[in-house]
């Protein structure tokens, strides 16, 4: 049954932007979702101007399937939003954007993830170089056991960003400023990066992540291991960092993705139902399940 | 009655005291065993515990005071010429009888005297075991009906149970202290003997070691001087080897185990490296006698190089390898204690492994690591066999691995082998060696564990 639906929604995910078999969601069962159901992707999941382009991305951990037949564009210079249930996939779609499912060994993934036209998953890729111009930013902040300087140092260090100590104390200080954590540690970089609260830790890790200069920032519910004064603050924080990166967000508080992003992704069970902009998603989404979904009627 | 009939009859009657105990919890609960506030069970035990403790501590008490107590009876009625002899030759006269008394072999001739005294240390020798015997199961009888008494269905047996096991668990627990605590006394007071012989100073600062000792005033050649530095030079230089071996390898072997192999392999591997710690030393000496010693020998004389036959350099390179297993499976376990979080961190910046390991998870698992190695230490530092078929006799205070050295624990066992005089310096410098090799180690096992436990703190 799976086998059969992945062959076919890998020769009609093109047209899924103007799928018009689902177009009126009042027709759609809201309760025990079909793979029919699910397979196309309801909305506008491609970008005029992509940074990231996916087309048909199964994830498979071993033998079970965790995302069928994702297509996806991730637009320059915006935010976009990944919501939905647990373990419907979302983190795992976003672990494939810099390979860090490489990691997992049991992992594998099919189908096209391009980069400014590089091919991602190509075997001539350098999946070092690949992080680096794709950060990433964990769910829980996770500084190393080092200095504040030498945990924004790292980055820029390992890849050779800088010619002499003072071009890297600049790197640190620009990094700690965008991030908004400047002020706060200037006075004690030489201390250890846990010995800060949770959410200047995970600032520290964001300024950690801008300062190898990424192309694209990727954020795994960023906020969820934070109060809400700290969450305020970072998601402050990503709206100033639009300017100059790209970044996707999964996040498992909706107003957090109202607040924060341009666009929204609904997954669901390994599939993409819906993207559109964050405004259409939530004030008048186009599935029945992204509706059932915010309306808070499950997950 | 023989100690091993009454400790079984005890057995016997504390297995019928958990009968009993049973039954009469089931008879006053009147057949609603739900209405006992413990199940049967655990007032069958109470009973027991009731039956068999007291009545042990009575017996372990009683033979610990029996020997002195019967001593010092025979000698008060030994005729008054043996009585006021000096200390050493009444010991002597006591040991005759009591060795008469069990058929052994005695110093000298047995007098009429000394036969009264043992046919009296007999008697009262019987005298005791049967009053024992008596005391004993009066004891267990008293405590059995006691506590058989106490039941009713209030009353709280599983409670009591729970107490009494964890007193058990207790007095378990301090026997390793106080094991350690009698070692080291014993070897304090031996030592303390050397020192009144020999001072302190002489003893840590010597540069010269030579234990022969003259026993009669015109030998020659045995002035006997007790330097300990090139003892410890060469325990130093052998453990200096056996860590630049183990340490790396040991290391790297845990990185390969814990960061890059999978599954399957670490399956296999790390049983396999953990075989080394299971070799009996003795076999690694061998080893290092028999096998790689020639061999040295050998490549150093095609290189020009002359390589004792009982160099330092094989020895540490073999007991390097015996070692390997601390410090992989401590550093083994220290690494993966590091958190995924700090790997994905490093690898989300673009890090790769071997650069995510040298600049993350080796300073993160340091003080880990560095326990290990320290427990590795004490371990090659108080290693014996090898030592004692490896390297050689001579104390030649050298650094040249290339000679051979001793060790401090090859001359306790070339000082404590044989029959030994136990009042000359020879024999008691073993102790005086034992004591410093024990404070060393302890030393090394104090800053170990203190290192491991600030490196736990980090991540609770």
């Amino acid at each position: 049954m799976v086998d059969t639906i992945i062959t076919q929604g890998q020769t009609d995910v093109i047209g899924a932007m103007d799928n018009s078999e689902i177009d009126n969601p009042a027709e759609v069962e809201s309760k025990a979702i079909t793979h029919r159901d699910a397979r196309d992707t309801v909305g506008e999941p491609f970008s005029k101007d992509p940074r990231m382009t996916c087309r048909n991305v199964n994830v498979f951990y071993g033998e079970k399937q965790a995302i069928h037949d994702v297509s996806l564009d991730i637009g320059a210079n915006e935010v976009i939003a990944m919501i939905g249930p647990s373990g419907c996939g979302k983190s795992t779609f976003l672990r494939c954007l810099n390979r860090m499912n490489d990691t997992v060994d049991s992992c594998r993934v099919e189908g096209n993830i391009h980069m400014n036209n590089d091919d991602i998953y190509n075997k001539s890729m350098d999946v070092v170089l690949l992080r680096a111009r794709v950060g990433m930013v964990f769910q829980k902040p996770n500084p190393f056991p080092k200095s504040i300087y030498d945990n924004i140092a790292y980055g820029p260090r390992i890849h050779g960003l800088t010619k002499n100590k003072v071009e890297l104390d600049e790197v640190v200080e620009s990094s700690l400023k965008r991030a908004g954590l400047w002020t706060e540690v200037k006075d004690r970089l030489d201390q250890p990066g846990t010995g800060l609260s949770g959410g200047q830790q995970q600032r520290l890790c964001i300024a950690r992540a801008i300062a190898v200069s990424p192309d694209v920032i990727l954020m795994d519910e960023p906020c969820s291991a934070l109060d809400p004064i700290a969450t305020a603050h970072i998601e402050d924080l990503i709206d100033e960092l639009r300017q100059n990166f790209t970044i996707a967000i999964v996040t498992h508080s909706m107003q957090q993705a109202a607040r924060v992003s341009q666009r929204t992704a609904y997954f669901h069970l390994g599939y993409l139902i819906e993207v559109g902009q964050t405004d259409q998603v939530f004030t008048n989404p186009k599935h029945q399940l992204t509706e059932d979904y915010i309306t808070g009627r499950f997950g | 009655m023989q100690l091993t009939t009454l400790l079984f009859v005890l057995l016997l009657l504390s297995s019928l005291a958990y009968y009993f105990g049973r039954k009469r919890a089931v008879s006053v609960s009147g057949g609603e065993v739900k209405d006992l506030h413990s199940r049967p069970g655990y007032y069958g035990f109470y009973t027991v515990l009731w039956c068999l403790l007291p009545s042990l501590l009575v017996f372990s008490s009683w033979l610990a005071m029996e020997g002195q107590i019967v001593t010092q009876l025979v000698v008060q009625d030994l005729p008054e010429q043996i009585r006021t002899l000096p200390d050493s030759q009444l010991s002597l006269v006591i040991n005759d009888i009591k060795n008469t008394a069990n058929g052994s072999i005695v110093s000298g001739k047995v007098n009429s005297d000394i036969e009264a005294a043992v046919s009296h240390y007999k008697s009262l020798y019987n005298t005791s075991r049967a009053a024992l015997a008596v005391l004993v199961l009066l004891v267990a009888i008293i405590g059995l009906s006691i506590s058989l008494k106490k039941i009713s269905p209030s009353q709280r047996a599983r409670n009591a149970v729970e107490n009494i096991l964890k007193y058990l668990l207790i007095a378990c627990s301090t026997i390793a202290i106080f094991t350690t605590i009698g070692i080291v006394l014993s070897v304090l007071f031996e030592a303390i003997r050397f020192f009144q012989m020999i001072p302190p100073i002489d003893f840590l600062f010597g540069l010269n070691w030579s234990p022969q000792t003259a026993i009669r005033a015109d030998q020659v050649g045995s002035s006997g001087s007790f330097g300990a530095i090139p003892l410890f030079t060469g325990t130093m230089l052998i453990s200096f080897i056996a860590l630049l071996v183990a340490v790396p390898i040991g290391l790297m072997a845990a990185i390969y185990l814990s960061e890059y192999a999978n599954s399957k392999v670490r399956a296999v591997v790390k049983p396999l490296l953990e075989v080394l710690a299971g070799i009996p030393t003795v076999v690694y000496g061998f080893f290092a006698a028999l096998t790689v010693a020639p061999l040295f020998r050998e490549f150093g004389t095609s290189w020009g190089l002359e390589i004792s036959s009982e160099s330092a350099l094989v020895t540490g390179l073999v007991m390097g390898v015996m070692i390997i297993p601390f410090v992989s499976s401590l550093s083994d376990d220290v690494i993966n204690a590091v958190p995924q979080a700090m790997r994905d961190g490093s690898y989300g910046l673009g890090a790769t492994q071997s650069e995510t390991i040298r600049r993350v998870i080796i300073p993160a698992a340091l003080p880990g690591i560095v326990g290990g190695v320290l427990l590795a230490a004490s371990r090659a530092i108080g290693e014996t066999m090898i030592v004692v078929m490896a390297a050689g006799l001579a104390a030649n205070l050298t650094a040249n691995p290339l000679e051979a050295v001793t060790t401090v624990t090859v001359q306790i066992v070339t000082l404590l082998v044989g029959d030994q005089e136990f009042d000359s310096a020879k024999t008691l410098a073993a102790f005086a060696l034992g004591l410093m090799l024990f404070v060393t180690t302890l030393f090394l096992n104090v800053i170990a564990l203190h290192v491991v436990r600030k490196y736990r703190e980090q991540y609770e």
